[in-house]
């Protein structure tokens, strides 16, 4: 019998097989880079080879069917180890997986693997995602987003600027015809689009199908006045996938262009197939990230929103949420220009500084809205449109209905905020910096400017942010 | 609050971008002209009758000027196209080839109606 062909039971150090130091990685192997906080006394290799180990082929003891298939093929490798900055407790596990792992098109497969029992495992402290490469052979597996960002701007005409938003309040406890009311106020002075809130379902104050009644009347009403394209992201989220189609099909029927699904608390199974339901039906979908932060908080543990955000261009949605940097949710600048290029770019290369551990190939998948929204309001107006560019989407919901003269007014003065800031972009002026006088001048023709600047002119949200980038 | 503070908001019948803002003067116009060629973009003008405003497709001006580096040439172009429809809206738009979108795309003149 040969050495290496033989069985023998028995437990062995994980790194014997799966840390792999010369290996180079192949251009069809799906990359992951973990932050790993170990056991004291086990070693860096051990402990990289055992998550590289338990989230692909292997298992704590030798078994004998191992030897039915050819496991160097089949197997992950930890291939590089890296200190984390500023951090001596912790380092960086860069383990490769051959794509013949995963099911085509399937991220909840690719997550089932990489982030399923080894989370648990007895040897690590805490283990955190930070990034994962796709092969651009698995990116083209998979559908995407329903319509894409250039889709999306020639459906509703809407070029060269943000779009504007908002979500309706109070969350919860209105009547349908009241929340319509509160709909179409928003779009008539100005909004391109409103939002349910995430816990809007179909509670017993407001059925769903009253409210997508109501929407619908609300979204065609501001149409024909304004002469400008109009929507309401119906939030379709539900109990069960049928509840969910049924729920779509109507969103459809009553003329909204848009739907909205939760995609981590309703799932990635559920969300792919409300993607490739909105592609066959010419529907954009408005994605939220309700349970994020519970997910990715943590700077030691969990999984980074950055793979969160990949892995939801590839499940698909054509709306995303980012946090706004500026206002009331946690979310560090450089980070949040990671992940955002992440769901717009064809292409994002490697950087540290923005948390991106590998290069990144899209392929020819459609973009997604960047989505920035909680506690944010007209003197925000020009960081945001500095920070997330054209391609977002930005949603003032407190900061448009808190307006003195209601949502109309409130409306109007962030649209002539954001495209005061628009202009003054593009006529050269650093905006960020002059948000004072481009505001101050935008607001001498309008009055619900110039009241909405009195009324939120000392809100603040200044705290430290909690998961900071690793540096020195 | 008090009843005279609450303004009434009455609905504007709006072209989209920059619809919210005050008429442009002819250096504005002129900055909004400069962004599009300092982004590469091909400028493009397009004009029809207000009652047909909201329709996708508007009447071309000519062709797209590719390749035009000339801000003085494209503003001459946008005068012509008011002169000879003067009741029409005329918007000008930047296209970008990259990303088959429009970077740009704004009313300059407003038609009579």
């Amino acid at each position: 019998m040969s050495a290496d062909k033989s069985y023998k039971a028995g437990v062995k150090e994980y790194r014997d097989k799966y840390w792999t130091p010369d290996y180079v990685p192949l251009d069809t192997d799906l990359l992951a880079c973990f932050k790993v906080t170990g056991q004291p006394e086990v070693p860096r290799e051990e402990v990289a080879a055992a998550v590289a180990a338990e989230s692909s082929t292997g298992t704590w003891s030798t078994v004998w069917s191992e030897l039915l298939t050819d496991l160097e093929f089949y197997k992950g490798r930890a291939y590089r180890i890296e200190d984390v900055p500023g951090d001596s407790e912790s380092f960086y596990a860069f383990v490769a997986y051959p794509i013949d792992l995963f099911e085509e098109g399937s991220v909840v497969n690719v997550l089932t693997s990489l982030v399923g029992n080894v989370f648990g495992f007895k040897a690590l402290k805490h283990l955190r995602l930070e990034d994962i490469r796709f092969p651009i052979a698995y990116i083209k597996t998979c559908g995407g987003p329903p319509a894409g960002i250039q889709v999306e701007r020639d459906r509703l005409s809407k070029y060269g600027r943000p779009m504007l938003g908002a979500t309706i309040k109070p969350k919860l406890g209105l009547s349908a015809k009241n929340y319509g009311r509160a709909v179409y106020e928003c779009l008539r002075g100005g909004l391109d689009m409103t939002k349910d809130d995430e816990n809007v379902n179909s509670q017993p104050f407001m059925r769903w199908r009253d409210r997508f009644e109501f929407v619908g009347e609300a979204i065609q009403k501001a149409e024909q006045e304004t002469g400008e394209r109009k929507g309401h992201y119906l939030n379709v989220t539900a109990a069960t996938p049928e509840e969910m189609y049924k729920r779509a099909e109507f969103a459809k029927e009553v003329g909204s262009p848009i739907l909205m699904h939760d995609f981590l608390t309703g799932g990635f199974t559920a969300n792919t197939g409300l993607a490739n339901w909105c592609r066959e039906n010419g529907m954009l979908l408005h994605i939220h990230r309700a349970m994020h932060a519970v997910i990715d908080r943590h700077p030691k543990h969990g999984i980074h929103f950055r793979v969160l955000a990949k892995c939801l261009r590839l499940s698909g949605g054509d709306h995303l949420h980012t946090g706004t940097v500026v206002g009331k949710l946690e979310g560090d600048r450089n980070s949040t220009l990671g992940f955002v290029d992440q769901l717009r770019e064809s292409f994002v290369p490697e950087d540290r500084s923005r948390g991106v551990f590998f290069d990144q190939d899209w392929g020819s998948l459609p973009g997604v809205f960047a989505v920035a929204s909680g506690g944010i309001h007209v003197w925000h107006m020009p960081a945001l449109v500095t920070i997330f560019g054209d391609d977002s989407m930005l949603q003032f919901g407190g900061g448009t209905q808190g307006h003195p003269w209601g949502n109309a007014a409130g409306a109007c003065a962030n649209r002539v905020a954001l495209e005061a800031s628009v202009k003054a972009r593009n006529e050269g002026r650093v905006i960020e910096k002059e948000a004072r006088d481009i505001l101050t001048e935008a607001a001498r023709t309008s009055p619900e400017l110039a009241i909405a600047m009195e009324t939120w002119k000392e809100i603040k949200f200044e705290f430290e942010t909690v998961d900071k980038l690793d540096v020195n | 609050m008090s009843l005279n503070d609450i303004g009434n908001y009455e609905t504007r019948r709006t072209l989209e971008t920059f619809g919210f803002l005050p008429k442009m003067d002819n250096n504005e116009i002129q900055a909004q002209v400069a962004y599009i060629l300092a982004n590469g973009w091909a400028p493009a003008i397009e004009h029809e009758h207000p009652a047909n405003a909201t329709d996708v497709y508007w009447t071309m001006w000519k062709l797209p000027f590719f390749g035009e580096t000339d801000m003085g040439n494209v503003l001459a172009e946008l005068e012509a196209c008011h002169r000879a429809f003067p009741d029409h809206h005329v918007r000008l738009t930047g296209y970008d080839s990259y990303t088959q979108s429009q970077g740009s795309c704004f009313v300059v003149f407003e038609g009579r109606s």
